[in-house]
Formats: structure tokens, sequence, C-alpha cells
């Protein structure tokens, strides 16, 4: 979990000593000489690995080219916000070109890695020297990396949540069929969110139409356990605030078993059998009276 | 993000409207949903008027509260009244909504996410609440 | 803090424009049960539409204004409660059962309108005041 700071603290306050600073700043300043080769050489691994297969090798190199930078510059200032911001940028950018969470993590271990073989080969001469710039380096390493794909999921989720609220509120459509008139089909199976979101759809429904009565076919929904049925009580409740009746059609004789079980008293319910019937008890309510039109006698020829 | 808290003391019926009001701005700076804010609003004023009636005073304590990525909001209804003797019985559904009595704690607890209530005859009452960002 | 009361023919209209505190709201009741009297209105409606949260209190509180209404002849129409505002009162079991309510107050009048036009016999002019 990332954490927020008001100015960057540098990294190296997780390592050892003050020297760390030093050896931070002499790694960052090669790993920016090497930058063409070592990012080169990253790209490559990535396509090796059979990584960002959704992604051109144009693409790729363009992406890579931003991250390597990104991912230098965190070493060295130890600014975490710019590299969260720069990671959810990216995600976005990504993920609907259905790049996954494993490709992500595996790019940045991938860097890591290079970096790290870099590094041991420019200081391989000098053992202590290469013990001291790994300290330094693997705490901020370990750090970037998490950020990275933290920032990552972070976005995805936020964007599957995005999606599952489309889809609910695509499928709770409230229908003004005539003035004062609503019918709301419930289709599917009905959990408290989706009932939750359903009623609030339904109250703004009856205030946007000047609803005063409402259909509520149910007959669409297979089964609903005792939280449901409850919300359905109370959306019918919350209606009548509203100056709203609702008439509950399709209701099966295991969904009226249910309702009955917890307690509701179906006679203060106004119930009818189907959407049609409910649909004609609303008018008869509204004070509407449905007559044929007489049809024109068939011209003589 | 600095981390909030404001304390409205509650002693006369006025301070049920002030609680209530700086909890919306509160959960509303957190984004809540509309529909939310009514709740918690709700929510706090059930237990700030529950202060009034059985406490001398007492202090509403609100706070913004993290859980990983969740951000949300925390209540606290404190008084220093002669405590609830039996909070089986007051958490029992539909007790004293209809009466004139105001508890109606079990229904608080339906509008929030997280319920806490410790009470000590002679020591008075806290009860904590939280709803959580979706 | 008063709420204003407009007479509209033989009704009372109580609009709410803000947070009422508990001093308020008993007051409120009150007066609308002292002027049904004074004005022999037939009917009362309260608009809540600018309260953001009708807690257990409130709700109380506009039963018994509506039962005492009823004792004076008069029929009580809420009016304006805010879809929010109606899913958290259901949430707490507060239901406002035996209490007519309505969309807005255009909704309000025309319930009185039919309501009261069964009860009563005399024809009523058609002119709005």
């Amino acid at each position: 979990m990332a954490e927020a700071s008001p100015h960057p603290v540098p990294i190296q306050k997780l390592g050892a000593g003050e020297s760390t600073a030093v050896l931070l700043r002499e790694l960052v300043a090669h790993l920016r000489q090497s930058r063409t080769q070592l990012r080169e050489e990253w790209a490559r691994r990535i396509t090796e690995a059979q990584l960002l297969t959704a992604m051109s090798k144009e693409e790729i190199f363009a992406e890579a080219t931003a991250v390597y930078d990104n991912y230098v510059d965190v070493l060295e200032t130890g600014a975490v916000e710019a590299l969260q911001d720069y990671a959810r940028n990216l995600s976005e950018r990504i993920i609907p070109r259905g790049v996954e969470t494993h490709e992500v993590v595996g790019i940045v271990l991938l860097l890591r890695d290079v970096l790290a073989r870099s590094l041991f080969s420019k200081y391989r001469q000098d053992f202590d020297k290469l013990s001291r710039v790994l300290d330094a380096y693997e705490p901020a390493a370990n750090r970037i990396g998490s950020t990275v794909a933290v920032s990552f999921v972070q976005e995805r989720e936020r964007i599957i949540r995005e999606q599952q609220e489309a889809i609910r509120e695509l499928s709770t459509p409230v229908l003004p069929v005539r003035e004062r008139l609503l019918i709301l089909p419930i289709i599917g199976m009905v959990d408290p969110l989706r009932a939750r979101q359903l009623t609030e759809q339904l109250l703004r429904g009856i205030r946007t139409n000047r609803a005063r009565v409402v259909v509520m076919d149910i007959t669409g929904v297979p089964a609903m356990d005792a939280t449901v049925a409850n919300h359905l009580v109370q959306t019918v409740e919350a209606s009548r605030l509203l100056g709203a009746t609702v008439i509950v059609t399709g209701l099966s004789p295991e969904l009226a078993q249910t309702l009955v079980n917890i307690g509701v008293d179906l006679s203060k319910m106004n119930t009818v059998g189907d959407l049609q019937g409910g649909i004609e008890e609303a008018e008869r309510q509204l004070g509407y009276r449905v007559v044929p039109m007489m049809e024109e006698p068939p011209v003589q020829t | 993000m600095p981390s909030q808290e404001i304390t409205v003391p509650v002693n006369a019926d006025i301070d049920i409207v002030t609680a209530r009001q700086k909890g919306r701005e509160l959960a509303r700076d957190l984004g809540f949903t509309s529909t939310d804010l009514a709740l918690i609003a709700t929510a706090i004023s059930e237990l700030a008027r529950n202060i009034i009636l059985y406490a001398n005073s007492g202090e509403i304590l609100l706070s913004v509260v993290e859980n990983g990525t969740r951000r949300g909001l925390k209540v606290v209804a404190r008084d220093d009244g002669p405590g609830i003797p039996d909070i089986e019985r007051a958490l029992e559904e539909g007790f004293s909504t209809s009466r004139s009595l105001g508890l109606g704690l079990s229904g608080v607890r339906r509008l929030m996410d997280e319920f806490d209530i410790v009470s000590e005859i002679g020591n008075g009452t806290t009860v904590t609440v939280k709803k959580w960002r979706l | 803090m008063q709420v204003p009361i407009l007479k509209q023919r033989d009704y009372l209209i109580a609009s709410i424009q803000a947070a009422l505190t508990d001093a308020d709201l008993l007051q409120l009741r009150d007066a609308l049960v002292s002027q049904v009297g004074t004005y022999r209105s037939r009917g009362v409606i309260v608009d809540v539409t600018a309260l953001d949260v009708m807690d257990s209190f409130a709700v109380r509180t506009l039963r018994d204004l509506a039962h005492m209404i009823r004792l004076r002849g008069a029929e009580t129409v809420i009016v304006g409660i805010q879809p929010e505002v109606s899913f958290a009162m259901v949430q707490l079991g507060l239901t406002l059962e035996g209490v007519s309510t309505a969309l807005d107050l255009e909704e309000g009048l025309a319930y009185l309108d039919k309501k009261l036009r069964t009860i009563s016999a005399p024809p009523t002019s058609k002119k709005r005041g």
C-alpha cells in the first residue's frame, strides 16, 4: 500500500547510512548513461517472454522509454506519487488494450532484473562496493515494483466497478408507459446491491415522471432471499412516501411463500397475477378506461 | 490528505441539526452518493437525539477512516447518561421507533455498515458506527 | 424559526424552508392545529421538500399532526419527500403509516380535491384561488 507524503521522502531513508545517497546518485548516473542499451535489452526481453503481445513493437518501445525514465527518476528522487500517477495513467491506456496484471508485473520485474545485472557487471570487481550499491538499489526497486503493480490493480478495479454499474443500470429500466404510470420489469437474479440500485432508480423515476402508479413485474425473477425480499417491501413503502402505489405482478407461489415467511403481510401489498392484469389495474386506479377503436367498414369496390 | 476530525457537542436539540449537517458535509467530501448522504445524516440525527433524550450532555465525533484502499466515515456518539440496562433488548428489531422513546438503534445499525455499542450503567453510552465508500 | 403557513381556499399550506429543530417542528404542529380551527380548513398540506433528513422525531411529529388535525375534521397530506430521504426512512423503519403522502404540492392539492369531493356534497367551484 503506497503512502501519500507531502514532499518526496528520499527512499534511501529505508536503506542504511548516509553514503546511500551518494551511491544512489552514482548508480542513477550510470543507469542514465546506459539508457539506450539497457532499454533495448529490456524491450527485447519483454518480447522474448511474450509479454505485451497486445501491443506492437513500436508501442512497446515508446512505453518502455517512458517507464525506464520514470523508474530511474524515482530511484533518484524517491517521489512515489509521480510514479503512482504515471502508473495509473499508463494503466488507463493499456487496460483497454487487454494488457493483464501478470504482464505488468512481469515487465517491471524484467526491468528490475536488467538494471540489477547492469549494476552487477559495473561493480563486480569491487565486491564490497557492489554490496553497498545493491543495498541502496534493492529497497528502492522493490518499492517501485509494488507501486506500479498496485496502481495497475487499482485502476483495473476502478474500471470493473464502472462497468458493473453500467450493466446494472441497463438491466433495470424504468419505463414510462402512460402518463403517471411506470413499469419496472425486473429480470434475473437480484442481489442486494442490484436491489438497492433498483430502488434508487425507481424512486428517481417516480419523481421525474410524476408517476402515481408503478407496476413492478417480477415474473423474470427466479428466486429471492429474505434480504432481497425485504428490499422489495421497502421499495413499495418508499414509493408510497412519494405518493405512488406499487402493483406487484408475476409473484410466483414460491416467492409469495418467501415473503410470508419473512413476515410480510401480503394483504397489504397490492399484487396482481400477471403484467397485463397489473397494467389494467393500474389504468383503473388512474381513472383510464381503455376502449377499442371502431373499425372502418371495408370499402366496397 | 490531512485526517479530519470534527467534534460536535450535543446539549440541545439544535445541536442535532448541526451534527448531522457537519456529518453530511464530511461525507460529501469523501464522495458518498446522495443516497448514502441521507442514510448517514439520518443515522447521526438519531444518535444525537438519543443523547438529548437520555443524557445531560454528550458529543458526536466525526472522522475519516481508512482500510487499505477504502475510505469511510466514522461517527462516535458519546454521552454521560445513565447507560442502557439491556442492550440486547434495545437492539431488537422495531424496538421503540414507534414509541416516544428515541432509541431506534436497530434502525441505525441497518443504515450503517459497522455498528458497535458500549454501555455501562451509571457510566454513559458510546455508539460507534462506520460507513464505507464503495 | 417560524414556518410560513399560507391559506388557499379552504386549505392550509405549510412550506418548510430549511432544517427544523425539534422545537420548530412542535411549533409548526401547534400552529397548524390551531389555524385549522380558526379558518375551518378542510385540508392541510405540509411540504417537506427542503428537509434532507426525516428522523424518528420528525415522523412522529408529523403523524401526531395528522392525527390531531383529523380530530378537527380535516385531512393532512405530506408532500415533497425526497427519494433519498424516503429510502433512509424505510431503512430506519419509519413509514408514516396512516398519513397520506403525495409527490409535490400540485399532487397534494389534486389529492385533497378528489378526497374531499367524495366526502362532502356541495359543488366545488372550479376556480383556483
